[in-house]
């Protein structure tokens, strides 16, 4: 149960984290307009060389072994909705970090999800 | 696909992440669960199970399709905001029941539906929102 509750931590945690990392070095690029091999690849190109994105990289990492430790343990179906208590975390990233302006509705469908998330987790004791 | 407008444009790249993310997921639990828990504590043992998960060619697909995700996620964020991008993408967290009931014949209790359909209408509530807020500093 300890091993599952920090797993489950890290997966929030360092996911979040370097999601977060990956949407500041992304923003930094700008946005990609036209969808030829050329242009993604000069967007890429552009993007490692960003710091943010290797530390991005690093705490996704650490997110992924977490998932996968767990997913050998538990059901894809209440380990993927679990997860998703990190949208709340993301947003409060997305506000203080990116400097995204978040509105109340915002605000409020991001409730809904982590009810949602709750409900999911009561079905599953 | 060039030019596109830009909410279409969103839409299209959360859509692919909502179909690649689920699905790697849903494979990598497959590729482990053939492989079966982690037994034992020592390097040697770890080393053993990493190189039997490596092994297999159902968590490289699942990988894969990780990888495609990871690439939709990246180019969405070079226009849309992290904070709506996030929310919207929770879609998954249905195709990833349905997957999982009809896929692995996983059980998903009638509760846990009534979560994810929450978890939808939230994302219906996010997706009305502007998808970008803060001042676009160059473009590709």
């Amino acid at each position: 149960m300890i091993t599952e509750f920090i797993l489950f931590l890290l997966i929030t945690v360092a996911g979040t984290a370097g999601e977060l990392c990956v949407a500041r070095a992304m923003k930094s690029v700008g946005e990609v307009k036209t969808f030829t091999p050329v242009a993604i690849g000069r967007a890429f190109r552009q993007a490692i060389k960003v710091g943010w994105l290797w530390l991005g990289i690093g705490f996704m990492a650490l997110g992924f072994f977490s998932l996968l430790g767990v997913l050998s343990i538990e059901n894809v179906s209440f380990v993927v909705p679990v997860t998703a208590i990190s949208y709340a975390v993301g947003i409060l990233g997305g506000k203080l970090f990116l400097g995204e302006k978040v509105t109340k509705q915002r605000w409020l469908g991001v409730l809904l999800v982590c009810f949602g998330v709750a409900l999911v987790i009561i079905g599953k004791h | 696909m060039s030019h596109a407008p830009s909410r279409v444009k969103t839409y299209i790249f959360v859509l692919l992440m909502v179909v690649f993310g689920p699905l790697g997921n849903v494979l990598l639990r497959k590729g482990m669960k053939s492989i079966g828990p982690l037994t034992g504590s020592s390097p040697e043992q770890f080393l053993q199970f990493a190189g039997i998960v490596l092994s297999s060619s159902t968590i490289w697909l699942g990988i894969a399709c990780l990888i495609a995700f990871f690439a939709a996620q990246m180019l969405v964020l070079t226009w849309a905001d992290y904070s709506w991008v996030l929310p919207a993408s929770a879609v998954a967290c249905a195709s990833v029941a349905l997957m999982g009931h009809f896929l692995l014949g996983e059980a998903v209790a009638p509760v846990r539906w009534l979560g994810i359909l929450i978890v939808c209408l939230g994302v219906l509530v996010v997706g009305q929102t502007p998808h970008s807020t803060t001042k676009e500093k160059n473009s590709l």
